[in-house]
């Protein structure tokens, strides 16, 4: 199905809720959406009002930012502290909170903490300041990792001995497997990730279908991308059929990115094992420079605390990141825990549940709360 | 973080450094098409944008769609404009 204008509009949007309607019937369904910025949509368009109660979607762990441990921010924050560093980081790094403040505040004590767009101006900053060592926060999934490794190969390429990565990429597939292995959650299909798929293509995630028995489509970013998708999930279950479909057909192809998952494989190698903020550990499941990159590894090029570090109390990012609890539902929401006072990072990233939710879906919060109880109630 | 946004090659800055010059929504910046070497890039192509890479092609008309629907994302978006407004890259 390839749909140009009716991507936005409204007759063809409610012609989707009505055939979702029908097909869901009385039935009641769990689609997870693994990407955060598919969380991001579906609260900016409020996609789960124009749904039937029948189909509810629950929030995944894509989102690279939330899923950092607090351990990992506090070796972040460490490492804009060293002498002569230039520390630079996405925006949406800035003010996740580690144990002790944010980088932000860091910055604000005095550390050179700088917003980059791109690695590569990261690089450019270690070229415009050779006296200084410049080091990367790279956060993301496959969407990202590509290009922290063609800057990685331009390093080399240029010979800029001043650069240095801190990697904190993570792969896409480990977590969903880890949400299927679950006992927590009932799903019954899975809103694929549209981005990360651009790179690594379709066939990743046959595993879904083939081991699990969960339908999974990989979706775009618009609201009516998302609402073609959980039809087609829906469509799925109603034939009797089981696989990987791909909605966002007018970018993702089903090999990917055949240069990009070259240059991941020349420049990374897999973690034997990561810490995933609400996942614990997961083998397999984060990349770190290899050997033929490893004068690039700030992990290698500095002796960080790398301590672990548990949540705070309160915090109930675990429970969100896996979907088991919705944003209003954590005890903190909204009251210790808001964007300008964040505890989590769910409510710090911009693609985070709680922050998606907090902008966009409180006017409909007090409807939200009571199906929340409601269904809560129903499940006991 | 980060989103893709569509933007339209407008100049092959630097062939060998795989940098070109994209158009997303009237701000002209470089970018690296360096993940596009399969497909090669001519100017007129639409990419998709992220972190100051083209990560995919897309199709103009396509392209055009994602882009009105991206506007309505409202904070997001300009956010994310002013992100690309501020790379220094070529």
């Amino acid at each position: 199905m390839k749909f140009a204008d009716e991507f936005r509009d409204p007759a063809a949007a409610r012609g989707l809720v009505k055939s979702i309607t029908e097909l869901a019937g009385n039935g009641e369904y769990k689609f997870m959406e693994v990407c955060g910025g598919h969380t991001h949509t579906i609260y900016r368009h409020g996609l789960e009002h124009l749904l039937p109660p029948a189909v509810e979607l629950v929030h995944g762990p894509g989102c690279p930012v939330c899923v950092i441990p607090m351990g990992r921010v506090d070796d972040a924050i460490w490492l804009a502290g060293q002498p002569d560093v230039i520390f630079t980081t996405f925006g949406d790094m800035m003010r996740v909170p580690g144990s002790d403040g944010s980088l932000l505040e860091a910055r604000a004590r005095g550390c050179d903490v700088r917003f980059v767009y791109s690695p590569l101006d990261a690089l450019k900053i270690a070229v415009d300041n050779p006296a200084k060592q410049v080091v990367y926060f790279a956060v993301g999934f496959e969407t990202t990792a590509p290009s922290t490794a063609v800057t990685l190969a331009r390093a080399r390429q240029l010979g800029t001995a001043n650069f240095s990565v801190f990697c904190n990429h993570v792969t896409i597939v480990p977590p969903i497997k880890a949400i299927l292995d679950s006992p927590d959650l009932r799903l019954s299909g899975f809103i694929g990730p549209g981005h990360v798929s651009t790179v690594v293509g379709n066939r990743p995630y046959r595993f879904v279908p083939e081991l699990y028995g969960k339908p999974i489509v990989v979706a775009g970013f618009e609201p009516l991308d998302i609402l073609q998708s959980v039809y087609m999930l829906l469509a799925q279950l109603r034939e009797g059929r089981c696989e990987v479909e791909n909605q966002y057909s007018r970018v993702v192809r089903d090999e990917g990115n055949p240069a990009a998952l070259a240059l991941l494989a020349e420049v990374f190698e897999l973690r034997s094992y990561f810490e995933w903020r609400g996942l614990g550990f997961i083998s397999q499941s984060a990349l770190k420079l290899n050997a033929a990159y490893a004068e690039f590894d700030a992990e290698l090029r500095y002796s960080m605390p790398g301590l672990r570090v548990a949540d705070p109390k309160a915090c109930q990012c675990a429970e969100v990141l896996k979907g088991v609890i919705k944003p209003w539902e954590c005890k903190v929401f909204g009251t210790a825990c808001t964007p300008e006072t964040p505890i989590g990072t769910c409510m710090v990233s911009p693609e985070g549940a709680c922050a998606a939710y907090y902008n966009f879906g409180r006017l409909h919060r007090e409807t939200a709360a009571l199906v929340g109880q409601q269904r809560a109630a129903a499940h006991g | 973080m980060c989103l893709g946004i569509p933007g339209q090659v407008v100049d092959i800055t630097d062939p060998d450094a795989y940098l070109a010059k994209v158009d997303v929504n009237g701000v002209k910046r470089a970018i690296s098409v360096r993940l596009l070497t399969d497909s090669g890039i001519d100017i007129g192509d639409w990419v998709l944008v992220h972190v100051g890479f083209a990560l995919a092609k897309i199709d103009e008309r396509e392209a055009t769609a994602t882009l009105d629907a991206v506007k309505r994302m409202g904070r997001a978006y300009t956010d994310e404009l002013d992100a690309f407004r501020s790379t220094g890259v070529g």
